[in-house]
């Protein structure tokens, strides 16, 4: 597809096809017509040149072909109300033919996307199709999964949708907290998906960033009030503006303090900061605005040594009232570990060792080591990266264990 | 669109609730049930007899097969049931919510096929 086009797609698609499914009660109709309506405009905007608001073009175009596909449904006996929301289509189709006057339907697009009664993979495949324009083959590799097994999942939705009868609504004020839920946590996997792709073809894979931020944009300008939106774009964002200082040469990972701050990305830090303050303005922050101001910290710090360890502690304290995890208390520790002194993190650490749910959690192990390592104890030291290295799976971390294993075994 | 709301408990679980608990249970299905008739979304329903009642019955090769118990061994087993009309799936669910039973075990949420085209 001419690049030109290209762009228009993803720019617009959700949109366009946010609308389209209102208008017609179904996602299949909907997205033919749009394919069409892209693929009339590959064949003749050649030809006859660029339309002067090719989006308007393509959303007329598509209402035209789905009307005369429905017709030809219709005529095998669809329901009354179906011929009746046809009619009224076709009667308001020809007076707005502009995308800025198409009404924005992507809130009801991406709420009925992650509804519950979908299962989360479908969630997300259905919710990067249809808001982002990816077709099947892209999200297969993203995820990478067959092809025909995205395929299927996709259909499977879609019929579930129509057979159960899930409705394209924005869901009522009262259900509306655990949608809007469900909603960040398929944007958040999209993310972390794309942010954790070390195998497979990392060039689309690291494309679900980029688009997991477009989600949470469109979302935080349809919703402005909801701040939990703000701190989870904030997040993103801000994870997202280390990219190119993630990983060396070798694939392996850089830890945060070793990181080359000049080269982070720090427009996207500026606009992370502001959300991150906006979100904590709206309301009293959520686990996303928190753990969002945590990575403000890092990102504001202009070397590793300015970092203002005890700021993040008092996040994490705060994330801890509200998520009472075993991983939070752990980066806990670690963070009073470095505002007050290993010691203080080594008697924490020691609490959750105690209470043996991270036992195979080598960061467990790892962080337990360092804090001993720079308290002078070096054997004590030697044997936690011993038990972390019992229960590393990742080579990469593999060697970094190693390394230092070999470091306080020379002490 | 009609709703076949089925209701699935742990009967043995449920012999072990106190009779208080138990009697406040058999009220709240009376209310349930006076609800949705007020609401005109009834369209039928009904308890079922313990699990321990039920027969099973194939049919292969023209030759019928009758077992004693439920169809397969589970751990939750259907209790009851009700059909709905609703307007889309998320009303059936708000419905469903409101049957005592999903405190206890779980509803099946199953549309009903539309026959008519």
């Amino acid at each position: 597809m001419d690049s030109a086009i290209a762009s228009l797609y993803r720019e617009h698609y959700g949109r366009i096809l946010a609308a389209l499914i209102r208008a017609l009660g179904s996602f299949e109709l909907a997205e033919d017509a749009l394919a069409d309506a892209f693929a009339a405009a590959v064949e003749q905007w050649p030809r006859e040149g660029t339309p002067r608001n090719p989006a308007g073009w393509i959303a007329a175009t598509a209402r035209h072909k789905a009307i005369d596909k429905a017709r030809r449904q219709s005529w095998f006996g669809a329901r009354r109300d179906e011929i009746q929301r046809l009619i009224e289509f076709e009667m308001s189709a020809d007076a707005n033919d502009d995308t800025d006057s198409l009404p924005d339907e992507r809130l009801r697009l991406i709420f009925t996307c992650c509804h519950p009664a979908i299962n989360r993979d479908a969630q997300v495949a259905l919710s990067l199709r249809t808001l982002c324009g990816l077709t099947t083959e892209e999200i297969a590799r993203a995820f990478i999964t067959p092809a025909s097994t995205m395929a299927q999942r996709i259909v499977r939705a879609q019929r579930k949708i129509r057979t159960a009868g899930i409705p394209y609504e924005v869901p009522s004020n009262e259900a509306l907290p655990e949608r809007l839920e469900s909603v960040m946590a398929v944007i958040y996997l999209v993310f972390n998906e794309g942010y954790f792709a070390s195998s497979g073809d990392t060039v689309v894979r690291k494309e679900l960033c980029a688009e997991a931020i477009r989600l949470a944009r469109i979302l935080v300008t349809l919703m402005p009030q909801e701040s939990e939106l703000r701190g989870l774009l904030a997040l993103m964002l801000l994870h997202d503006s280390r990219r190119d200082t993630r990983t060396d040469t070798n694939g392996d990972m850089v830890l945060l303090e070793d990181q080359d701050r000049r080269r982070w990305d720090h427009r996207q830090i500026g606009d992370g900061l502001a959300l991150v303050k906006e979100a904590f303005t709206i309301h009293s922050p959520g686990p996303y605005a928190i753990q969002a101001a945590i990575g403000a910290e890092h990102a504001r710090a202009r070397r590793a040594e300015d970092t203002d360890w005890a700021r993040i502690a008092q996040l994490y304290a705060m994330l801890l009232e509200i998520q009472q995890t075993p991983i939070i208390a752990l980066n806990y520790a670690v963070a009073i570990a470095m505002a007050y002194g290993p010691g203080r993190g080594l008697a924490l650490i020691e609490d959750l060792e105690a209470s043996g749910d991270l036992e195979d959690y080598y960061l467990m192990w790892s962080a337990k080591a360092e804090l001993l390592r720079r308290m002078g104890n070096f054997s004590a030291a030697a044997s936690s990266y011993r038990r972390a290295l019992t229960v590393v799976s990742n080579t990469a971390d593999r060697r970094f264990l190693t390394r230092r294993l070999r470091e306080v075994e020379a002490r | 669109m009609e709703y076949a709301l089925l209701i699935y408990g742990n009967e043995t679980e449920a012999a072990k609730i106190p009779p208080a608990e138990s009697q406040a249970m058999f009220q709240g299905y009376m209310e349930f049930t006076k609800w949705l008739e007020g609401s005109g979304k009834m369209r039928g329903g009904r308890p079922l007899e313990k699990v321990s009642s039920a027969t099973t019955v194939r049919v292969r090769n023209g030759k019928t097969t009758t077992t004693d118990g439920p169809f397969a061994e589970t751990k939750e087993h259907l209790g009851g049931f009700y059909l709905v009309e609703a307007k889309d799936l998320d009303e059936a669910i708000a419905i469903a919510a409101k049957i005592p039973g999903a405190k206890y075990g779980c509803i099946e949420v199953r549309p009903i096929q539309n026959l008519n085209m």
